[in-house]
């Protein structure tokens, strides 16, 4: 099936969405994603910033949809005709999904475990806009602990659904999910139970902003003062293959390694994640790849000024006044 | 007089009872159905009628059933769309509780042209004792053989039951509805699969409105042609309307489609004029969602033609100029109404009902809300207005489902319409709401 | 206002052992059940709720929901995600009348919050409170369909409405005296049409 998103083609096998197609042409055309995740079946369609213009249905009905649609969840057919960065409405339209992501947002980065390697950060830079324009008191949750790894900020949710999908696909019961509705919607357990599923730490790689955080990390170190390695250990319950943050000999952190597009490659089991904490514990690969553009990748110390720069510009895209305002 | 089809047998005694709505000549669609028609002919006489879907799409209700897919094996199923909530709509309501036969009825009927041998009718659960007359019919039904095993002995079988809800607007979409039924949050499905090809349980289901199944009953009876000589064009047959707001008259009225707006509102056959002797100021002509309309517009098209009660007419002139006739939901404002505080009203309940899914509704229409307060307060700023304008325009058409439109299109017509008033509170800094004083003294007076 | 209280705490408070339905109550969830296809009893789910509400004292604490997930074999965050949902399943304890005033458009034009402030007055208590004698809890609710015969109130089964002060002494007055729990699943239903 031939597709043309932003006046690339590409021929793709039948079934694919157009998020998947435009991500097999490249970061160039493919929309931000906050919610969907191609490892997790039934994802996508919820946050609404992958929207895209199709201004021809196919070949056969070239009629062009009335709407934007979710890249994420439409399909694309033959001849279809997409625009995203080229179309001045879906650039605008993002923008405004951008806005309601944040209303309700505490903007709390400056203590955010999550900051350097947030959906919401990088989404709020590149397509959202310098200053909010909402001026009501947002929503307050208490942070809770959901079991003795893992923290939950529901101020910082998002509802993009992906832990819930986890918790069902992955591990074998699921206890949590989202409760109430509208703009009260939360994501809680049910009765005081800890996710303590052998595979329940992999929520927290799934979420895209802070409000799931790894307990055993939790204010240790900002992530770009940590230097990811790939790593494995033999293991009987997943693969083994990790991502291991250190800092000097000091494993701060495991996580699953990630892909270009952000997403888990493995989910990786707790033992891996939260109890081989030693760097002997780890066979390592070899330093991670990670895009130059990340702040991640200003894990020396040496390029803190550089890092400070780009600290201030997800600040600065976020709406609130850098506390430094010398770069 | 125009004609009715649906709720002529409204105040005989008794006709909630099989035996007296049989002796009216219920059930005889059932009867010419089962007996001598194919459930094809059915669907074409629907197709032939040009009903449209009565719970606001206004979709054509013949070429829905057509797209119900039939594989082999596999369940089909009609859902009964009875979650009536939207502001300003009780005509379901009515209908079931007087005459619930008739929704029955047409459950069977339908229900035989879609080879379903099971259907639902899902209730919004505040309409508990509705539900219970539905079933206490529903029983009725089976003891007379009308539902269960062989009916008539045509060979069709048919199993219908009601399902109560939870209290929520959004089971009245109908993939949220489906998942009610589900027993799971009312989060409407992203589509497509649309409910024809993988509906309840994942098979395929049709879900209409009450009135558009109870209207099934006159087509089969009366047949589809004789149905679309009533109405004009496109808008075939009569529709219940709910009135109510300052008027003389509120109720449920069936109208024939094509039946001029401003004798609705003035004739004593149905409105019976505005309260008190007030003027008009304006109408939600279809349910709270649809845009409204100032006078001028609402009794007029902006050509200057007399606006009908049809879909084609109150679409007049697009969102700019027009409405939609939506579910009938007929809201009257007199002249004493503020604008602002009653879209306030609207705005507070789409913010209540949103399911929370999809981020522009979820934030979308509290933040709506929360501007609106400002007017309330007399805290608002004339930008405020341009701010509430860009709101709505940003979950327009960017959710899931309608309630994003549904949320936004109230905040954009009566800005559009009446943006002086939202600009008098800012200028003045105060709102005077002059539509509230003292009005239950005024209404039992 | 502080930080709101997060579900799981909210739903410790509420203990209640040894739960179980009436034999009455069971055999209609038994026929609810029998509704749904064989695998489809978590269908039943909002049914069943509502009788649970109405068995176990007008609210759901947490023990009815898992009593609820017991009997329809589903996972209890699958009946507190829609328990939660829902607007008239209660998940705090709740009075024996919950008066829910409509105070949407058409019962706004005609004199809803009129109508609210009396009954706050003669009651003593702000929306969302309940009584000290338990008998009243008081809500205000989004439009329940009765447009036409506005203002109104709903009250368990019952629609009450045309309302006017006098209506409404006479409804509080009626209540009181009855003194009886009103649950949404009643059928005594009492239309002041």
């Amino acid at each position: 099936m031939k597709v043309t998103i932003d006046g690339i083609e590409i021929d793709v096998p039948k079934g694919t969405t157009i998020l998947q197609a435009a991500r097999m042409i490249g970061p160039q055309v493919a929309p931000p994603a906050m919610c969907y995740y191609s490892k997790l079946k039934t994802s996508g369609g919820y946050c609404r910033t992958c929207i895209v213009k199709v201004t021809q249905g196919s070949t056969a009905n070239p009629t062009p949809m009335p709407k934007p649609v979710a890249s994420c969840r439409t399909e694309v057919m033959d001849g279809m005709v997409v625009q995203n960065y080229t179309s001045p409405e879906i650039i605008e339209a993002r923008k405004g999904i951008v806005e309601f992501l944040l209303v309700n947002h505490p903007l709390d980065c400056p203590v955010c475990d999550q900051a350097g390697e947030c959906k919401l950060q990088d989404l709020g830079y590149e397509n959202g806009s310098a200053n909010t324009r909402y001026e009501f008191k947002r929503r307050e949750y208490e942070v809770i602990d959901i079991g003795d790894k893992i923290k939950l900020h529901m101020n910082r949710c998002i509802l993009c659904y992906r832990c819930v999908k986890t918790a069902e696909q992955i591990t074998n019961g699921r206890v949590h999910g989202v409760l109430h509705r509208g703009d009260a919607s939360e994501i809680s357990t049910y009765i005081e139970q800890a996710i303590s599923n052998d595979f329940s730490g992999n929520v927290i790689d799934v979420c895209p902003v802070g409000a799931l955080t790894d307990k055993t990390f939790r204010f240790k170190q900002r992530v770009w003062f940590t230097k990811p390695v790939e790593a494995h250990r033999h293991c009987t319950k997943c693969s083994g293959k990790a991502r291991v943050w250190l800092k000097g000999e000091e494993v701060l952190r495991v996580t699953a390694r990630k892909d270009q597009w952000d997403e888990v490659e493995e989910f990786i089991c707790n033992d891996c994640r939260f109890e081989n904490k030693r760097t002997s514990d780890w066979v390592i690969e070899g330093p991670t790849q990670v895009s130059r553009q990340s702040v991640i990748s200003q894990n020396h110390y040496n390029h803190l000024n550089e890092l400070k720069v780009e600290a201030m510009k997800h600040q600065k895209a976020l709406g609130f006044m850098p506390l430094d305002k010398k770069p | 007089m125009g004609r009715k089809l649906l709720i002529h047998n409204d105040k005989v005694p008794g006709i909630n009872t099989l035996e007296v709505y049989r002796a009216h000549g219920g059930y005889s669609s059932v009867e010419k159905a089962l007996k001598t028609m194919t459930p094809d002919q059915v669907t074409d006489e629907v197709k032939k009628s040009g009903l449209r879907g009565r719970g606001g799409a206004g979709f054509p209700t013949g070429l829905k059933w057509s797209f119900l897919a039939k594989p082999e094996g596999v369940a089909r199923y009609l859902v009964c769309n009875a979650d009536e909530s939207e502001p300003g709509t009780f005509k379901d309501r009515y209908l079931m509780e007087k005459i619930p036969h008739a929704l029955i009825e047409g459950m069977i009927t339908s229900s035989y042209a879609l080879g379903a041998k099971r259907s639902y009718i899902y209730i919004r659960g505040e309409y508990f004792y509705v539900a219970r007359i539905i079933e206490q019919a529903i029983a009725e039904a089976y003891a007379a053989g009308w539902l269960g095993e062989n009916i008539l002995g045509s060979g069709f079988s048919h199993d219908c039951c009601v399902q109560v809800g939870g209290g929520a607007y959004i089971c009245g979409e109908e993939t949220a509805l489906l998942e009610s039924l589900e027993g799971k949050r009312g989060n409407p499905r992203i589509k497509p699969p649309f409910p024809a090809v993988a509906g309840l349980y994942g098979c395929p289901t049709v879900v209409n409105n009450v009135e558009t199944i109870a209207a099934v009953c006159p087509i089969i009876n009366m047949g589809g042609e004789e149905y679309a000589k009533i109405g004009i064009g496109k808008s075939t047959g009569t529709k219940l309307i709910s009135a109510s707001g300052h008027i003389n008259k509120p109720g449920v009225y069936e109208i024939e489609l094509g039946l001029p707006v401003e004798e609705f509102i003035f004739s004593e056959e149905y409105c019976g004029g505005i309260r008190n002797g007030k003027k008009l100021k304006a109408v939600v002509a279809g349910g709270s969602s649809v845009p409204i309309l100032p006078t001028e517009l609402i009794l007029k098209t902006a050509k200057g033609e007399p606006r009908l009660m049809t879909y084609e007419s109150l679409g007049d002139g697009g969102f700019i100029t027009g409405t939609m006739l939506g579910s009938g939901g007929f809201i009257v404002m007199d002249e004493d109404t503020s604008i602002v505080k009653n879209l306030f009203t609207f705005t507070r309940f789409y913010h209540h009902e949103s399911c929370g899914q999809c981020s522009p509704c979820r934030e979308g229409t509290g933040w709506m809300e929360k501007v609106l307060k400002k007017f309330l307060d007399g805290t608002a700023e004339e930008s405020d207005v341009d701010l509430l304008w860009d709101i709505q325009s940003k979950i327009e058409g960017k959710t899931i489902c309608p309630l994003g439109e549904a949320a936004a299109w109230p905040v954009a017509a009566a800005i559009r319409h009446f943006k002086h008033e939202f600009l008098e509170i800012a200028k003045k800094k105060k709102f005077d709401d002059v539509s509230h004083y003292n009005r239950l003294n005024k209404i039992h007076a | 206002m502080g930080a709101q209280v997060h579900g799981t705490q909210e739903f410790n408070k509420s203990k209640r052992a040894g739960i179980k339905f009436s034999d009455d109550a069971m055999q209609t969830v038994q026929k609810i059940i029998s509704n749904y296809p064989e695998g489809k009893q978590k269908s039943a789910l909002l049914p069943v709720l509502h009788i649970a509400q109405a068995e176990f004292g007008g609210w759901l604490s947490a023990e009815t929901m898992d009593y609820v997930a017991a009997v329809l074999n589903i996972k209890p965050i699958e009946v507190f995600e829609v328990a939660s949902f829902y607007t008239m399943y209660n998940l705090k304890p709740v009075g024996k009348c919950v008066l829910e005033v409509c105070q949407t458009s058409s019962c706004w034009l005609n004199g809803a919050e009129d109508i609210l402030k009396y009954i706050e007055k003669k009651l003593g208590i702000k929306v969302g409170e309940t009584t000290k004698d338990g008998m009243f809890t008081l809500k205000t609710a989004e439009c329940l369909g009765s447009c036409g015969t506005a203002p109104m109130l709903q009250c368990g089964a019952s629609y009450h409405e045309n309302l006017t002060y006098e209506k409404v002494d006479k409804i509080l007055n009626d209540y009181k005296a009855e003194g009886k729990q009103k649950n949404y699943t009643d059928l005594d239903y009492k239309n002041t049409l």
